[in-house]
């Protein structure tokens, strides 16, 4: 336990002296917060609800798949191309205490953003408090463990550090279009509606809405969370099978 | 003396090319050994099966009396490693990283201790990322002690020094000896080898073809090399017999009234031992 707890500090300093992690998965939800809520935040009603509440439930949804997927798989692919993974593998350290370590790290991270964007949202634009709280935590912690199985799992496809960011950017960003981070899927056309309809994202914007918007339990959403639950277990059985410790030779 | 390492029969082959064929050596309690070698010829491979890090394909490998492919995580409390190339996190300081890995070890080296054991005082509190070369290697080795080692394996802990570095890194590892720690080091530095190692193992094309203290390598190595320049052209003689030899040179030589130029005496150094070796590699 001393361990472990000694290992999370030495996550968490290395997460706030990331200026990469800070700007890319921390602040750049809260920037298109603002931005998206200068144009749509007041007055505008998205879908029935009022933009600044609609806004917010997206951006959580795009804060998870940066700050848990994208992240989290790029600082991987890093340590595992410069071999800190493989010198952390030659110390006493366990690999799970490690894993673990890491793995909350990004969901303390990830909770925090939640909690500026939700701040951020009521201050400037006047959004409402979420309506089932309680729900919401667990959906974060739900949605934060199943991209973070993702990013790990995506790490053992990528082969050098140089390409990480480019071919997690590819990924995660057209992932977050077309699950409706940005813009409600409505007027999508039914191909990306199609899509759309088996990415976890669009599960997990969706299931951020019921609890934040309509006050819906978590366990009232029985096919939201099924999804999500799917998805974070095909990335835990990815990783498992997947991720390296060491570079690939040659 | 018990054996901190017994390596027997090691084999390891990677897509049907065999990479070591039949390496067995020891190392004492508290002995400096080399591993000398070309690149290629199977020192990391070696060195990364005893780390525990590459499974082998053939022999019998203990290391601290275990088994290094299955050895636990109190077996790697004993050991410190110094990898090929330079590992850590570079928005940390000195101290930082140091203090971070030292936290994984039950009984660690005081940081301030460490520090001053690879000589980065003046970058104790400077981020990583603004070390040099030779500085960088030198954290490598803080980290590798941090956790007080019996064990410590070096893979080419001095490549692209500077002399002057180099220097600096011998002085760490030979006050490392004074501590009683054992140490695998591999390198191709013929020098370093010589100054360092209390015995070498020559590798080549994943054999060892050679095995012992320097100094009774070289005199393995019979000849006695005599050089001196007669009409500005060099003379080299190799000798079994060096005393006789000289006699004649010098007698002949005072007889006739002249100088033996540039002569030079000189026993056969690792070097040549090391190049005798390769150079039957080539004739293969």
């Amino acid at each position: 336990m001393r361990i472990f707890v000694h290992e999370l500090r030495g996550e968490m300093l290395l997460y706030s002296r990331s200026r990469e992690l800070a700007f890319f998965t921390f602040m750049l939800p809260l920037i298109f917060y603002v931005l998206l809520g200068s144009v749509y935040g007041s007055g505008d009603t998205i879908n029935g609800y009022p933009g600044a509440d609609y806004l917010l439930t997206g951006m959580i949804g795009y804060g998870v798949i940066a700050t848990a997927f994208a992240g989290l798989a790029i600082v991987l692919v890093i340590r595992r191309e410069n071999g800190v993974l493989k010198r952390l593998r030659g110390t006493p350290l366990p690999a799970w205490m490690y894993i673990s370590a890491v793995l909350l790290t990004t969901l303390i991270a990830f909770a925090v953003m939640c909690l500026c964007l939700i701040a951020l949202a009521m201050i400037l634009f006047g959004a409402s408090f979420p309506k089932a709280p309680a729900s919401l935590v667990v959906t974060v912690l739900l949605g934060g463990a199943c991209f973070a199985a993702l990013g790990v799992a995506i790490t053992g496809f990528i082969r050098r550090a140089e390409g990480a960011s480019a071919v997690i950017n590819a990924i995660y960003l057209p992932v977050a279009f077309i699950s409706g981070a940005f813009f409600s899927q409505e007027h999508f056309p039914g191909v990306l509606q199609k899509v759309a309809d088996v990415l976890p994202l669009t599960y997990f914007i969706d299931l951020v809405g019921d609890v934040m918007l309509k006050g819906t339990q978590i366990w009232s959403e029985p096919k939201d969370v099924a999804v999500i639950v799917a998805w974070g277990v095909a990335g835990a059985l990815l990783s498992l099978r997947y991720f390296r410790w060491i570079p690939r030779e040659g | 003396m018990s054996s901190a390492v017994s390596v027997d029969a090691l084999k390891k082959s990677y897509n049907g090319l065999e990479a070591l064929r039949g390496v067995s050596f020891e190392i004492a309690q508290g002995e400096i050994f080399g591993l000398l070698g070309p690149n290629g010829a199977g020192k990391t491979t070696t060195v990364e099966i005893l780390e525990g890090y590459r499974e082998r394909d053939g022999g019998a490998v203990t290391v601290l009396g275990e088994d290094p492919a299955t050895a636990g995580l109190d077996w790697r409390e004993r050991i410190g490693v110094v990898l090929q190339s330079s590992s850590f996190y570079d928005s940390l300081t000195v101290t930082e990283n140091l203090a971070l890995f030292a936290g994984y070890y039950t009984r660690p080296r005081p940081i301030g201790d460490v520090v001053e054991l690879v000589g980065l005082e003046e970058k104790r509190d400077d981020l990583v990322r603004s070390l040099s070369g030779g500085q960088r290697r030198r954290l490598d080795l803080g980290l590798a002690l941090v956790g007080d080692p019996e064990l410590v394996f070096l893979d080419e802990p001095t490549t692209g020094f500077d002399p002057e570095a180099r220097r600096r890194a011998w002085q760490t590892i030979a006050s490392l000896r004074e501590l009683g720690k054992t140490i695998l080091l591999t390198t191709h530095y013929l020098d370093e080898a010589e100054r360092l190692a209390d015995r070498v193992a020559v590798v080549r094309n994943g054999e060892i073809v050679a095995l012992g203290p320097p100094a009774e390598l070289t005199s393995a190595q019979p000849a006695t090399e005599i050089r001196y320049r007669r009409n500005g052209e060099d003379v080299v003689m190799q000798t079994e017999e060096p005393t006789k030899l000289l006699h004649e040179l010098t007698s002949q030589a005072l007889a006739a009234g002249h100088e033996l130029e540039g002569l030079q005496v000189r026993r056969a150094s690792l070097e040549d031992v090391y190049l005798t070796l390769t150079r039957e590699e080539n004739a293969e």
